[in-house]
């Protein structure tokens, strides 16, 4: 396209936005509600992503051995089980240390069963993936003289459940609130197309392309994207400055980390940015398939 | 130039409008199409630039094939004809100059060019010293006159006219007819649907009849035929 094409269509697309200012403001609201709640969703889904993370690094296999296995049997278990495909460490822990542990976590009254040890001996097993654990622990427990196998106690599924279900949740209000804004841009285009219907007559019958006529309505549509995605931005960009600037220094150390401010919020910009040209253009293309006929 | 064979037409609503219209005009030729009302000269004249498509038969404008061509390729086949309708179509916001140079610029023609060829045609219809008036401002006869200029500037090979003269006195008729027969003489082929019996049986041209979307006389010279 040439330059001087360009700026006519951009041009037309803005007298359309100046002459339809209620619309043009009933539409980049739209998008402005829409976009901010998709940029907090996405702060957080993105961040307690990031803590499952976290917290599944930190989940441990517990592998409670037989009773009566002798020392060679539990040699060639521990072999067995770091052999294992899927198993990153796996680490031994005698009864006597495991009941040495109790003591130190809960006090001296258990130290009168150092007469009779009523505990196992333990491997601590750790998965390579942590999504891998559950089927690590399975294939752990159809070995021979294993008691018990104990891992994470739900704690990760649980984790996940909650996820999936705020994921779920998130989508649809975000999914009913996109079609909102789409709808309201392309009544807007609508109503502009309707305003030109003359010229877009004339275009044709002189023999504009197709898309000449389109272009300035595309444009038009993808500016109220643009103005609505603005304030989400700027909104969201602030808010995590501030919630990273509380919550990093008291989480130094901590297992648990938010995402760091940079690139994150570059990439969630971005992400609504381009959200807001999609509906945008979208909507836009929406009005021009049913009314423009080109 | 133009070719019908078994031109057939049937509306969605399940009119029939052209009826198998067999037709051949060379370039350069003077058209007229006469015939009552809902004879279907109107849709005769869509199908030249492809604003309606005909239901079977043959159809070549300027050896386009208009039961086939692709939407994309309309706009190629409609900068080779000029349209002109009995409501004129102009922009009102626009004055006369920007109403022409609209037709230009919509095709990303060359800035000088525009200019060259507006001022050319507003001098060839007559309103060079109105090309900064707006069509609110101007008499029947001299939109009528705007949208001729707007539809020549592009220099089609055909021009296409419903009506031109439909909303106009008789006296301002004439001016444009004598726009019409000098556009002629310069070699652009002209269609015209018209119910002026007077035009038709002075300014004599090859006269084609339709009625019920059927060619029912198609005569050189031929007069309008009917009682006025
Ligand atoms: N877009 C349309 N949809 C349905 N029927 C139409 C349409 N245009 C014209 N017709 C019908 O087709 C017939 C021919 O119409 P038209 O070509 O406009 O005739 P004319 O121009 O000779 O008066 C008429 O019966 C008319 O009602
Ligand atoms: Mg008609």
């Amino acid at each position: 396209m040439k330059p001087r094409t360009l700026m006519r269509h951009i041009k037309e697309s803005f007298k359309s936005i100046g002459r339809n200012s209620w619309m043009t403001f009933a539409s980049v609201s739209a998008v402005t509600v829409t976009l901010l709640l998709v940029g907090v969703f996405v702060l957080i889904m993105m961040n307690l992503n990031k803590v499952a993370d976290d917290l599944e690094n930190d989940v441990e296999i517990k592998v409670f051995v037989s009773l009566d296995a002798s020392e060679e049997t539990v040699t060639s278990l521990e072999s067995q089980i770091s052999e294992m495909s899927g198993v990153e460490s796996t680490n031994f822990s005698t009864k006597e240390e495991e009941l040495t542990d109790l003591v130190l976590d809960f006090g001296d009254e258990l130290s009168l069963f150092e007469q009779s040890n009523p505990l196992f001996d333990v491997f601590y097993v750790k998965a390579t993936d942590p999504q891998q654990t559950k089927n690590v622990a399975k294939e752990i427990s159809a070995l021979e003289n294993i008691e018990n196998v104990k891992y994470g106690e739900g704690k990760i599924e649980k984790l996940f459940n909650f996820l999936n279900a705020g994921r779920n949740v998130g989508l649809i209000l975000i999914l009913a609130l996109l079609f909102t804004a789409m709808f309201l841009i392309s009544n807007t285009i609508r109503i502009t197309i309707v305003a030109r219907r003359r010229e877009i007559e004339i275009m044709k019958l002189v023999g504009a392309t197709n898309w000449f006529v389109r272009i300035p309505f595309i444009l038009e549509g993808m500016w109220l994207g643009i103005m609505g995605s603005l304030i989400p931005i700027g909104l969201v960009a602030l808010l995590y400055k501030e919630i990273t600037d509380f919550a990093q220094p008291r989480l130094s150390g901590e297992l648990i980390q938010l995402l760091d401010y940079t690139p994150f919020i570059y990439q969630v910009s971005a992400l609504i940015l381009l959200m807001g040209v999609f509906i945008g253009v979208w909507g836009s293309f929406m009005s021009i398939r049913k009314f423009l006929r080109v | 130039m133009i070719q019908m064979k078994n031109v057939y037409k049937k509306y969605p609503n399940g009119i029939v409008a052209l009826n198998g219209l067999n037709v051949e005009i060379e370039q350069g030729e003077f058209v007229y199409i006469v015939g009552p009302s809902g004879a279907g000269k109107s849709t005769f004249i869509k199908m030249m630039y492809r604003e309606e498509r005909p239901s079977s038969g043959q159809m070549f404008v300027d050896e386009i094939d208009i039961a086939t061509i692709k939407n994309r390729k309309v706009p190629m086949l409609r900068r080779q004809i000029g349209v002109v309708f009995q409501d004129f179509k102009l922009l009102t916001k626009l004055n006369v100059y920007e109403n022409v140079a609209f037709a230009l610029e919509v095709i990303e023609e060359k800035p000088a060019d525009i200019k060259r060829r507006v001022m050319e045609v507003l001098d060839l219809v007559g309103l060079k010293h109105k090309a900064k008036m707006f069509p609110t401002e101007l008499s029947g006869g001299e939109q009528q006159r705007v949208s001729i200029a707007r539809s020549i500037v592009n220099m089609p090979k055909v021009m296409i006219a419903d009506e031109p003269t439909g909303n106009l006195d008789p006296e301002t008729a004439w001016d444009i007819m004598d726009l019409f027969e000098r556009i002629n003489k310069a070699g652009t082929t002209i269609i015209m649907a018209t119910h002026n019996q007077q035009i038709v049986n002075t300014l004599r041209h090859r006269v084609i009849a339709i009625e019920g979307g059927l060619i029912v006389r198609d005569v050189v010279g031929g007069d309008y035929g009917y009682e006025a």
